[in-house]
């Protein structure tokens, strides 16, 4: 491991981390698990002068019951998010999601909160959280502010915290009585998603009466199949009429040609996956 | 699955014994070349081209030099003359050859070429400085592929050749035409064998240091070959072979990236010479994916002519093969070891072979495991099922009516190679029997009876290889310039304990404990008290080092030879200690005894002490105990078997998974199943990965998109399910072990395994054959124009 040279502080809290982001000027960095941003100091892909490390600042380490929602520390290991009895009881999507998560290894470092932040196009925490409506809680310097999922995701490793500001917490509502599925496509365990879809929907008296889809890896942000979502509350709860919804998934998409699949190929993977991933959450 | 038992008394080949160096190994308590930490050491790095052809204007590095901690920078200039690296296999006669540059003067030929190196006090410093180096290049058009480069206008790699084409190298045998003019089918297919990027566990490393004792320097390397890379450094730096020392320390996996002579270590070898400090360089994982060589990357345009009934008449193989940038130790013969593998186990009366060598601004290619024999398995195994589709005939059934029955063995092949024994009958019973052939061939009827998303496969490859090179006259007669041989010396130390020596050098294979258990059984001498001496010029001269599944093939020879030697001079003294005849003296586990009266009787360890005092040896004789042998095989070795493969393919995403694997391999004598299992295992894995995950990809303008491990596929056990494996055993005649080579069986014959199981799950959809890796986009796509009509 050869990074460039840098500096290094260590929070104790959130307001020491904001302090040390200012104090660090533009080119300081968090540094949470550091499964995103090791291998790119690595490759000297990024070389910031400052790293604030936030692992061990206890709030961002908290699961906490808020009655109809949970909220889910931004340094909560992807582990930990897994096995969380808050969120497997009540998100489930999510803990399921983050069991696709990379390896292991990984998934014991890396935290939740990174992933959101990281935000790789191909990442499933992300799609995860805007197919959720999830809300991010974010502090910087003029204090606290909540960011909607919509907002939250700007660009491509682009979101709406700002170089002073870290990313304290991820509110989930529970979704209890929705069925949910992450349907994850890659080549190898390890691999990011080629196309990956989060799905949740709830049924009712052989109805859809709720449906939340969003796919991971289709722009540069991830992407609320809202035309999908649309064509499937209301109808009925069947693989025939899954499939028929899931015909639009890709309509707007504008996923990346890489090694592994090229944006036509992504695209029909797209309704394939939304289907599959409907069909299951919908327990079919 | 091979059961794993702790040592017992009785006979040590055979046993399963555990790995004497895994403890080491696996804790990383041992010294690979990364460890070795010398005072003073200057650390390298490497500036390498960002372009993949370009001529070299000007080179600044003053702002590196300024670098606190920067001591040297050192560009082509500065070493005109020195080569990084050469060929020590002109295949050909008219052969053009290119000279590859330890620092590039004047013009880049590869993305990852270098340009420049940095020696400083730090590792971190020596990285930092390279992005100080400014160097101004000019575009030349990259040549990417083979095709292209071999048309008339195209840019040229080395303008001074006038082409890109290497080599054509020619094999006619028998007489194809005539075959063809017989023949009721001619089947054609043109098969990709993708670049490939071999990786290891550790990277390349090497230290560099002069010892302070006379002039020796000692150059430590991560290498499967630290004999040949002595002569190679020496030939190429004019310092005196006598004056250098290679130890291959520990070493992390090889799989052929480390038979080679690199530019680093040409480089840190006339630095440490030059500026008498010790150098050391450690390559990135980035750096691994560019500039260590890479493998296969052929175009094999195949012809099969077959009678109605199913019988092979001949084949003609038609090859391109990348030689990439330059040639390295042996490039342009890396296609030719498969030369003599087209026509695999069957039967034919003619074999026409032709490969053009063409040279493209892309990463040298050279060895990786098996080397030739997994293109040349692949071609044939897949042509087999192709025929076999056309002519409506089972593929088992294909092939047996054309495989070498085991009754005619010896046998010698169309292609002059003489198969010591085999028996693919067995293997092929023994596998359809682990696999449940019948019943997944139902399951396979009604997936496709009901229109199943997830179609089945069934993947056939009965494959043969030659290794255990070589033979050093065979060698010869293919213009190679070195020989085959290997060598062993056996010491009984004053104590008791054995030092073997021995001229192979692991990576991974264990030849510590196996070799270990082949002496044991020869002298008589617990496995515990044998230590193998390996992979260090200054304790063990004479090798010829690890490649090519010789080392057991080869190697295994000479350890019994020397064994056997060591056990003759010591039944000398112990029948002038015992006062008896030579030819009175019984040997047994380790103990001589007088025939007939068991009471007289010494161990093998007292005749060494006597051997070391040297008071009382027969007339004549020379003190201390020991056995050596310098042995060349009498041929090579053909190990051979029959792999299955269950494909699951969704025919809505192309996506393949890999549902059940039966590998039944014969190589002849086990000495320790354990590690046979180990090799299978592992070859298995790399194989299948060729199939499934792996491919380097090029852009237009020659540069590597697959430069990283999220975009080079490599499987871990999570992505492979659980071989199913077992051996036949059908010994070796030209081996006096009985063994034949197992290192390279599993990459070899497991390849065209899944392509077969993969085409046969989707053949009825159209599909004649899938690209390699067989990705879903690339599945899925032979599946839509298949669709559409065209030839898939």
């Amino acid at each position: 491991m050869i990074p460039a040279e840098f500096d290094y502080v260590k929070a104790g809290s959130v307001d020491e981390a904001v302090a040390a982001l200012v104090a660090g000027g533009e080119d300081s960095k968090v540094l949470g698990g550091g499964q995103s941003l090791l291998p790119v100091l690595r490759l000297r892909l990024n070389s910031p002068s400052v790293l604030v490390d936030v692992s061990g600042i206890d709030e961002l380490r908290q699961v906490t019951d808020e009655g109809s929602s949970i909220l889910v520390g931004a340094g909560v290991t992807t582990h930990e998010v897994m096995h969380h009895a808050l969120v497997t009881a009540h998100v489930p999507l999510l803990s399921q999601a983050a069991g696709l998560v990379a390896d292991p290894a990984i998934r014991h470092l890396g935290t939740f909160g990174g992933s959101c932040t990281h935000a790789d196009p191909s990442g499933d925490m992300p799609s995860v959280a805007a197919a959720l409506d999830a809300e991010f809680v974010v502090a910087g310097p003029g204090g606290r502010r909540t960011v909607a999922a919509s907002d939250f995701f700007v660009d491509f490793f682009t979101t709406a915290v700002g170089l002073d500001e870290v990313l304290v917490a991820v509110r989930l509502p529970k979704m209890d009585g929705w069925g949910s599925h992450y349907e994850k496509f890659h080549r190898t365990a390890q691999a990011w998603a080629i196309v990956g879809v989060a799905a949740a929907v709830k049924v009712e008296g052989g109805a859809i009466t709720g449906a939340k889809v969003a796919l991971t890896n289709m722009g540069p942000t991830p992407v609320r199949a809202t035309s999908v979502e649309a064509a499937l509350v209301g109808g009925p709860a069947t693989v025939e009429a899954i499939a028929g919804a899931s015909g639009s998934a890709a309509d707007g998409t504008s996923p990346t040609t890489d090694t592994h699949a090229d944006a036509e190929f992504r695209q029909h993977l797209a309704r394939v996956l939304t289907a599959r991933a409907v069909t299951k959450a919908a327990g079919l | 699955m091979t059961e794993t038992v702790m040592r017992t008394d009785g006979a040590a080949i055979g046993r399963a014994d555990r790995r004497k160096e895994d403890a080491r190994l696996l804790t990383g308590r041992t010294n690979w070349t990364d460890n070795i930490q010398l005072p003073g050491t200057l650390y390298m790095s490497c500036l390498r081209s960002s372009m993949a052809h370009a001529k070299i204007l000007s080179i600044d590095a003053t702002a590196a030099l300024e670098l606190d901690g920067v001591v040297h920078v050192f560009t082509g200039k500065d070493f005109p003359e020195l080569a990084g690296s050469t060929c020590v296999w002109p295949v050909t006669d008219d052969i053009k050859m290119s000279t590859f540059p330890a620092i590039c003067l004047d013009e880049v030929k590869y993305a990852g070429d270098v340009v420049a190196i940095v020696l400083a006090n730090d590792k971190y410093v020596a990285v930092d400085a390279l992005d100080l180096i400014d160097v101004d290049y000019e575009h030349l058009d990259a040549v990417v592929d083979m095709e292209e480069a071999l048309k008339p206008g195209s840019p040229l790699v080395h303008s001074e050749m006038g082409t890109n084409e290497c080599y054509v190298a020619r094999m006619p045998c028998g007489d194809y035409e005539a075959a063809k003019a017989k023949a009721d089918l001619v089947v054609r297919r043109r098969f990709i064998n993708q670049r490939l990027i071999p990786n290891t566990m550790e990277p390349r490393a090497v230290v560099a240091a002069p010892m302070g004792m006379s002039d020796e320097i000692t150059i430590w390397s991560a290498t499967q070959i630290p004999h040949v890379l002595r002569v190679l450094l020496a030939l190429l730096t004019g310092i005196p072979e006598n004056n250098i020392r290679v130890v291959a320390p520990d070493v992390g996996g090889g799989f052929g990236a480390k038979l080679q002579i690199n530019r680093e270590e040409v480089l840190a070898l006339v630095l440490a010479k030059k500026i008498g400090k010790p150098i050391k360089w450690t390559e990135t994982r980035s750096e691994h994916m560019v500039a260590t060589h890479h493998g296969r990357d052929q175009i094999q345009d195949i012809e099969l002519a077959v009678t109605q009934d199913g019988q092979i008449l001949g084949m003609k193989v038609d090859l391109l093969a990348d030689m990439g940038a330059y040639l390295q130790i042996i490039t342009p013969g890396t296609p030719l070891l498969g030369m003599f593998m087209y026509s695999g186990i069957y039967k034919m009366e003619a074999l026409d072979f032709t490969c053009t060598g063409v040279y493209t601004t892309k990463t040298p290619t050279d060895a990786y495991r098996g080397a030739g024999r997994p293109e040349a398995t692949y071609a044939i195994e897949r042509i087999v099922d192709e025929a076999a589709a056309e002519l409506g005939i089972e593929p088992l059934e294909f092939r047996k009516r054309n495989w070498i029955k085991h009754e005619e063995f010896p046998y010698t092949q169309i292609a002059g190679l003489t198969y010591d024994t085999g028996n693919y009958e067995a293997a092929t019973a023994r596998a359809l029997e682990l696999f449940g052939y019948d019943e997944l061939r139902a399951e396979q009827t009604a997936r496709r009876a009901s229109g199943d998303t997830v179609q089945l496969g069934i993947g056939i490859s009965t494959f043969t290889e030659m290794c255990g090179l070589a033979p050093s006259r065979t060698l010869g007669a293919l213009k190679y310039v070195a020989g085959g041989w290997e060598h062993c010396t056996i010491r009984a130390l004053p104590t008791g304990k054995i030092e073997l020596v021995t001229g192979t050098s692991p990576h991974g294979q264990g030849h510590e404990t196996a070799w270990s258990q082949i002496a044991s059984d020869i002298i008589g001498v617990p496995v515990e008290d044998i230590e193998v001496v390996h992979g260090d010029t200054g304790r063990a001269p004479y090798g010829m080092d690890t490649y090519g599944s010789r080392s057991l093939a080869v190697g295994g020879q000479a350890i019994k030879m020397a064994g056997e030697r060591l056990v003759e001079k010591a039944r000398l003294i112990a029948a002038h200690q015992l006062e008896a005849s030579p030819d009175d003296i019984e040997f047994s586990a380790g103990t001589y005894s007088v025939k007939g009266d068991p009471e007289k009787s010494t161990t093998i360890q007292a005749v060494a002490f006597e051997a070391f005092t040297a008071h009382n040896l027969p007339d004549g004789m020379e003190p201390t105990l020991s056995g050596e042998s310098t042995v060349d095989p009498m041929d090579f070795s053909y190990p051979h078997g029959t792999h299955l493969a269950a494909m699951e393919v969704d025919t809505e995403t192309g996506m393949v998974k890999l549902r059940k694997y039966v590998a039944v391999d014969d190589c002849g004598i086990q000495i320790n199943p354990m590690i046979v299992e180990g090799q299978v295992h592992g070859g298995l894995a790399q194989g299948i990965a060729q199939a499934m995950f792996e491919g380097a990809l090029y852009d237009n303008d020659g540069n590597l998109l697959t430069g990283s491990m999220g975009d080079y596929l490599l499987p871990s056990a999570a992505d492979l399910p659980s071989f199913i494996t077992d051996r036949t055993v059908t010994p070796s005649t030209t081996h006096p072990l009985g063994t034949k080579g197992i290192g390279e069986a599993g990459a070899i014959a497991s390849t065209p395994a899944i392509i077969n199981g993969v085409v046969d799950a989707i053949r009825h959809l159209g599909v004649t054959d899938v690209f390699m890796p067989a990705s879903p986009q690339n599945v899925w796509r032979a599946i839509q124009t298949a669709k559409n009509g065209g030839a898939a």
